[in-house]
């Protein structure tokens, strides 16, 4: 084979592959979009998302409880993550000696690996009962569940976060000690700020895990479908409701199940855009820190 | 040469799968099952048992729900869909129904719980709102934790029905979606209320007494005690002779004595 061949063989299975994940996503949409519609048509768009009652066996589909539900736990898990997260990166990166890093960032690690239904089931049995005998209630909340994802997503937004700290050049920093900055004046005005799209990026994933996440949120949050009055209330979230019910759903429930699964979809796409655009938005302006 | 190598070592893997898929066809008549979690278990030991006598029979159970048992055998996808509910009208024109056991609906308590037994109505009361304390029904003065299971389950079906009735179940209930999650935290909350298959009843939860009867097994069978459903198996029209066969075998005194170990009432009784 002449290498002309070969570059052009190479280049175009390189394309293959790339257009295959445009592919498998484009099939999975059209496949929830098919499947979900019938039910958005007889219900009423409208009335599907901002009907407040979900009551398959009453024909009432109504999911608006639970985008409040997944978008209530997936925030107060971020608030808990993101500064625990950061201040956690900022540590590893710039202040602990190579010995702790050591231990730290594969300990850290290690939580990602831990399987969801593992997390749930330490939840259902350790941290609910503990909820429960603090606070009172039933122990089943949108605390308990958002403090299990707060476990489940630290480790992504340290590791990616800790990435983006390390990649600031050197000079930069060299240079804010010259001015004679100190420690904590140089990660607070030059190298937070130049790593601030990576930790935007860290993020973002973090989000899509906490919003996705299914299994362990399940076994936590109670599945009461209302609009929380309290954080110590029980939640659903979009995600539960598909697989609580999949198994069982047929005729109209079963599309209102697909419909769940297009609200989640849209509902990701407004919070990856609103997301990018922030960190577009960072990068034009602070200039440096290009990750 | 590695290329070659491989492309050598795929083939064989290839020639091998194809051997063993088409080779096992031949041998093996398979039966395939699917449906509700609480048949699962007993279905599981029916079949290993069944297997154990014919080994040229090949029989694979799945769980998914009743709802998933009685779809995928009325779309002929499965050969037996089982099922812990009975079946609504149009359903049971288009099934064949085999009942293999009666399970009943334990209403479970902590067992720090003083309460030892409950009416028809009380639980109905309590599941649907009215009721919200436990020194209404006898106990302490404490909020009652009522827990529930997803909408469209086997067991949450039965205990709609024979006891809630028309009255839906309170919005505000917990809802876990499996018996062991139930089991968990009725075990772990002093003021915990839920209901759970008795195949899963254990002594480190607490049983509570329905009109006065005990759950068990003779008062299932006997059908004193209220809260009870059939285990059934479903095949669309005449079944096929290996499937008639298993049937057979779960209705003989054979089968019937599995069923039994497994802590469902035997049909026969």
């Amino acid at each position: 084979m002449s290498r002309k061949t070969d570059e052009f063989l190479i280049e175009k299975g390189l394309f293959i592959t790339a257009l295959s994940s445009i592919i498998i996503i484009a099939l999975i949409i059209i496949f929830i979009f098919v499947e979900g519609l019938p039910a958005l048509q007889s219900v009423g768009v409208f009335n599907f998302i901002f009907g407040m009652d979900w009551s398959p066996s009453d024909g009432q589909f109504g999911v608006f409880p639970m985008i409040i539900g997944s978008l209530a736990i997936t925030g107060l898990s971020l608030l808990m993550a993101i500064p625990l997260g950061i201040f956690c990166a900022i540590f590893l990166s710039e202040i602990a000696p190579t010995s702790v890093r050591k231990i730290l960032k594969p300990t850290i690690q290690t939580l990602a690996g831990i399987p969801s239904v593992v997390y749930g089931f330490f939840g259902l049995i350790i941290l609910v009962p503990f909820m429960r005998t603090q606070f009172g209630g039933t122990g089943f909340s949108m605390l308990t569940a958002s403090i299990i994802l707060t476990v489940m997503i630290l480790p992504i937004i340290v590791s990616v976060s800790e990435d983006a700290l390390r990649s600031v050049p050197p000079e930069y920093k060299e240079a804010s000690m010259a001015l004679g900055a100190t420690h904590w004046q140089t990660i607070k005005n030059v190298i937070f700020p130049a790593a601030i799209p990576g930790v935007i990026t860290s993020v973002i994933l973090g989000m899509g895990r906490a919003i996705g996440e299914t299994l362990a949120i399940i076994m936590v949050a109670g599945n009461v479908v209302q609009i929380p009055t309290s954080i110590l209330d029980p939640v659903r979230a979009l995600t539960s409701n598909i697989a609580i019910e999949m198994g069982y759903a047929t005729g109209l429930h079963y599309n209102a199940l697909f419909a769940t699964g297009i609200v989640l979809i849209v509902m990701i796409i407004i919070l990856l855009v609103i997301a990018n655009y922030l960190h577009y938005k960072k990068k034009v302006t602070i200039g440096g820190g290009y990750l | 040469m590695s290329s070659k190598y491989l492309l050598g070592i795929v083939l064989i893997i290839i020639i091998i799968g194809a051997y063993i898929t088409i080779t096992s066809e031949n041998k093996y008549e398979r039966i395939e099952i699917a449906g509700s979690t609480s048949v699962q278990p007993v279905a599981d030991k029916l079949a290993q048992a069944y297997m154990k006598k014919n080994p040229n029979v090949k029989i694979n159970v799945q769980g998914g729900g009743s709802g998933l048992g009685i779809r995928s055998v009325t779309q002929g996808i499965i050969d037996i869909g089982t099922s812990s509910k009975d079946l609504n009208a149009t359903e049971k024109e288009e099934l064949n129904r085999y009942l293999i056991g009666k399970d009943g609906i334990v209403i479970a308590v902590n067992v720090e719980n003083p309460v030892d037994g409950l009416s028809k109505g009380q639980i109905r009361d309590i599941y649907d709102g009215n009721i919200t304390n436990w020194k209404d029904v006898g106990g302490p003065d404490a909020k009652i934790n009522v827990i529930t299971r997803e909408d469209g389950s086997g067991t949450r079906s039965v205990f709609q029905k024979i006891v809630m009735g028309k009255n839906k179940i309170k919005a505000e209930a917990i809802v876990l979606t499996s018996t062991e999650s139930i089991v968990q935290s009725v075990k772990g909350d002093p003021n915990a209320i839920g209901y759970i298959s008795l195949t899963s009843f254990k002594s480190d939860i607490k049983g509570l007494k329905v009109d006065g009867v005990y759950p068990s097994e003779q008062t299932i069978a006997n059908g004193s005690y209220a809260i009870q459903n059939p285990f059934l198996f479903l095949t669309k029209g005449e079944p096929k002779p290996v499937v008639k066969d298993f049937i057979d075998f779960c209705l003989s005194p054979e089968g019937q004595a599995l069923v039994e170990s497994e802590k469902v009432v035997p049909a026969s009784m």
